[in-house]
């Protein structure tokens, strides 16, 4: 029996594909088809339903030091309202799963996880929890992202909130037209500048409704969801990292923390920080015509394997094939040439840099208070 | 009715005289997506019936085409990778892929004729 979100009904209605997605019924595509949405996110505006996510917040009274035990970044000086990128690390340096941190307070943050991870990390958070310390799983709230050039005013017009001095990566709070909180973070998966707003479950279809009223607005599904967060170079959980890669070789390193020593996995993921991990996550873009996905396999130009496409597919915005995966530090060099091997056929390949298209997340305009 | 010919895998195919005409059907179409791509075979390619000889990839995902028959690729649709509608037109009409040329028409025996696809796909829903 699949799990549903609190908007299983909504995408019915809408008429999309639905497909499993970690254990949910989920909209894959509504009717305009994969490419459509990806372009209209690009172009105007798309709303997603992310309610299969994990969201929880965790609180005691040195709630920081515990994320600083649990993750590579820091924390104790995180200001209120920040959010933080990060990843969960085990004793091998390698990846439990990514998430967004944000400090709600001095002894409380929120986190955003992902769905096929859920019980995983849950487990994980709870067995090293401090006793003094509380994990509240916010299963009574659903997730909606709202993404691209038009988000901005659709959460002023929703949340009579005015969010133009929100910078990215900050979480502000708001309340629905029920007066319920709903606490609505600037970020997104997209490179579009956008929020993802949780509100309680029984409040997530009116969000909903009234962001879809919007004629610039459209509901995307998870398809492209995936093609966008690619053009990003985003890792997706269990595809360009896991249990086995450590932030380093992901090239995520900058989530590290200048003051952080101890957190769990650190000897590893330092080591690799102080001399270069052995291989590292690229992106990749296909010269020749094709499209390579994942599982298609990385070659020098000696037609020798070297690695294997994490994610892999068609760009609708460079309408070309891009992917990314781990490749020896020697062909992580931009601009390196590459065959990506496709049904046995040597597609020309470069190492490109992230993203491959240009993020518009919004910048920080000035200092947050 | 048409004298066209389906195949379980959804390939539409023409015959005319030893060769096939072969190409997709619109579930098939459907099913896949926005095309982005059409990998098509070489000329003189050697194919025997139920391997593929040619692959369509959509943003989604990549499918496929089998050849209905043993025989040897006589022609590829050159136009359609810079024109991917091309694959909606009907298969004699430039919705084509490759001409594959056969020796053996027995193998033809177990396609479906129109009526007999659509019952197919009905059940497929």
């Amino acid at each position: 029996m699949l799990l549903t979100t609190p908007l299983h009904a909504n995408h019915i209605a809408l008429g999309a594909k639905m497909g499993e997605f970690a254990g949910y019924d989920m909209p894959l595509f509504y009717k305009d088809g994969v490419m459509k949405e990806h372009e209209w996110t690009r172009s105007h505006c798309g709303v997603f339903d992310v309610s299969h996510m994990g969201q929880a917040t965790l609180s005691g009274p040195d709630i920081a030091g515990f994320l600083e035990r649990l993750t590579p970044s820091s924390f104790r000086d995180k200001k209120i309202n920040r959010a933080q990128y990060t990843v969960l690390t085990n004793e091998q340096g390698g990846i439990v799963d990514d998430l967004i941190v944000t400090r709600l307070s001095d002894k409380e943050f929120f986190v955003v996880f992902n769905a096929g991870c859920k019980a995983k990390d849950i487990v994980w958070i709870k067995k090293h929890l401090p006793l003094d310390s509380t994990f509240y799983h916010m299963k009574d709230h659903a997730l909606i992202a709202v993404q691209g050039r038009w988000a901005e005013r659709v959460i002023h017009e929703i949340f009579d909130f005015d969010p133009r001095d929100m910078s990215y990566m900050t979480l502000a709070r708001a309340q629905t037209r029920y007066g319920s909180p709903a606490m609505i973070s600037r970020l997104g998966y997209t490179g579009e500048d956008g929020f993802e707003v949780s509100v309680p479950n029984v409040e997530a279809a009116d969000v909903w409704q009234a962001m879809l009223a919007h004629s610039e607005v459209k509901p995307i599904g998870l398809a492209a969801r995936d093609s966008l967060r690619l053009e990003m170079g985003y890792p997706l959980y269990g595809h360009d990292i896991n249990d086995e890669t450590s932030p380093v070789e992901a090239d995520i390193g900058w989530i590290i923390g200048k003051d952080n020593k101890n957190f769990i996995g650190a000897d590893r993921v330092l080591k690799e920080r102080a001399e270069g991990p052995k291989r590292k996550r690229v992106g990749i873009a296909l010269l020749g015509e094709g499209v390579a996905r994942e599982g298609a396999e990385i070659r020098n130009i000696h037609d020798q394997k070297i690695g294997a496409f994490t994610s892999g597919g068609f760009s609708p915005t460079l309408k070309k094939s891009i992917g990314m995966g781990y490749v020896p530090a020697e062909n992580a060099k931009i601009g390196e040439m590459l065959f990506i091997n496709v049904r046995g056929r040597n597609i020309a390949a470069e190492v490109t840099a992230l993203p491959f298209v240009p993020a518009k997340t919004k910048t920080i305009k000035k200092k947050a208070a | 009715m048409s004298d066209l010919k389906f195949t379980n895998e959804h390939e539409c195919v023409k015959v005319d005289g030893n060769v096939v005409w072969v190409g997709i059907t619109k579930y098939a179409q459907d099913a896949l997506g926005d095309l982005v791509f059409v990998e098509l075979p070489a000329i003189g390619k050697k194919v025997k019936k139920g391997e593929y000889f040619a692959v369509v990839e959509s943003v989604k995902t990549a499918a496929e085409v089998y050849s209905p028959v043993d025989g040897e690729v006589i022609e590829a649709n050159a136009a359609m990778p810079n024109d991917l509608e091309m694959i909606k037109k009907p298969v004699g009409q430039g919705g084509w892929i490759a001409k594959i040329k056969f020796s053996d028409a027995s193998q033809l025996a177990g396609l479906m004729d129109e009526t007999s696809y659509k019952k197919y796909v009905d059940g497929l829903a």
